[in-house]
């Protein structure tokens, strides 16, 4: 039972650091450049991605055994696009302003390849449980790449942190942040510093 | 004049891989040879046009007509995985040559962010049948600009001396980021 437990917080923690989404796997890298120009912005992609993926990911576990090979792609992406149906009619009804400053990035989750390689990659050969504690890693792993991204680009771009001041007035905004040439700067500034991590960490522990 | 206006637009001044991040994957991925960039870029083109010319239709005679324009989403993915189905079996069939080129491609195709962003796009904005049409085929004609411009960078780059923990993609990023900024030069052309 502690062996079941450990794999499934394995399972979980390898979203944080190991696989995380944008800067380990490279993978939905359109949200991350796209909606990262505030952090609030940010916040609200990551949790409708969460849920799509949470939603997928408990789907596809539960219907791994029927599905036949040959069509499981497309009925992959026929799921994805029924939840995040859901998720934009949410954010739509609950929150327009939001729904509106994403625009038809919301649309695009459905084509987000983080939700189809988990669901093709780690759902379709596990149980539900596993494939949850998987959703909620990546899921988790994903909103806080986007919030370190809006983070930098608001307070670079506006010098503020969810529209709270905190470079005076002395400080003069950087607009190329806020615009598509500062998200793929921050990105690639970002990449480079995981790399640079993880390499530090390999030498200490192979080192000597 | 309008229609060549959207063309420009979407081609140059409205980039969707430098302005909107849509199909960053395939610019990210296949960009170190120009080869595969063109290829993959005309596939991507041919891909586009037909999904503009396949998809105005149903939104406006189906989805809108009755009612249903929540399916959407749905619809759209089914459509496009559907036509890049077709086409892989036309090509593989008419012409081996172009299949063995752009083959294996167009799988990736399916799920690049950029056809579906063309699709939503093209509600969005209301064209009509004939710009819906020409704003396919400039979007996919950007794409292939952008890709084969970063690959002519990046067959450079190979002898340049870069950082060790800039190798990769983190340097492609950047140098997208400058080709943003170069582009954005084109602002003043067109509105919107």
């Amino acid at each position: 039972m502690a062996n079941n437990n450990q794999s499934l917080w394995h399972e979980f923690k390898k979203g944080l650091w190991d696989e995380i989404p944008p800067f380990r796997l490279v993978l939905g890298t359109c949200p991350t450049l796209a909606v990262t120009n505030s952090v609030i912005n940010g916040i609200a992609m990551g949790l409708a991605t969460l849920f799509v993926l949470l939603c997928s990911n408990i789907s596809v576990s539960a219907i791994r055994k029927i599905v036949p090979s040959e069509v499981r792609i497309a009925a992959y992406v026929v799921i994805i696009a029924l939840y995040v149906t859901v998720a934009d009619m949410f954010l739509a009804a609950m929150f327009p302003p939001i729904s509106k400053a994403l625009g038809p990035y919301v649309p695009l989750i459905v084509v987000n390849c983080i939700i189809l390689g988990r669901a093709e990659g780690f759902a379709q050969k596990h149980p539900i449980v596993p494939s949850i504690m998987d959703a909620l890693g990546i899921g988790i792993g994903f909103i806080m790449s986007l919030i370190v991204m809006g983070s930098i680009r608001e307070l670079l771009g506006f010098g503020s942190i969810l529209d709270i001041k905190l470079l005076g007035n002395w400080f003069e905004p950087w607009i190329v942040m806020i615009l598509p040439a500062g998200a793929f700067f921050v990105f690639g500034f970002l990449v480079a510093l995981t790399n640079y991590l993880s390499r530090k960490k390999a030498t200490e522990t192979h080192g000597h | 004049m309008d229609i060549i206006l959207i063309f420009i637009s979407a081609a140059i001044v409205n980039n969707f891989v430098l302005s909107y991040f849509l199909g960053i994957c395939p610019f990210l991925g296949v960009s170190n040879k120009t080869e595969s960039a063109l290829n993959m870029g005309l596939a991507t083109t041919f891909v586009m046009t037909l999904t503009a010319a396949a998809t105005w239709p149903v939104w406006t005679y189906v989805l809108v007509k009755f009612n249903i324009p929540f399916t959407q989403y749905v619809a759209f993915i089914i459509i496009i995985a559907a036509l890049v189905q077709f086409v892989e079996m036309f090509l593989r069939k008419s012409s081996p040559d172009i299949y063995r080129a752009m083959g294996i491609y167009l799988p990736l195709i399916t799920t690049n962010c950029a056809v579906l962003g063309l699709a939503l796009f093209m509600v969005l904005r209301n064209y009509n049948y004939v710009q819906s049409i020409f704003f396919g085929f400039g979007t996919g004609v950007g794409f292939t600009l952008a890709m084969l411009m970063m690959s002519g960078i990046r067959e450079e780059l190979e002898f340049a001396d870069v950082p060790p923990v800039f190798q990769g993609i983190s340097i492609t990023l950047i140098i997208a980021g400058m080709m943003a900024l170069a582009f954005m030069g084109f602002a003043g052309l067109i509105r919107g």
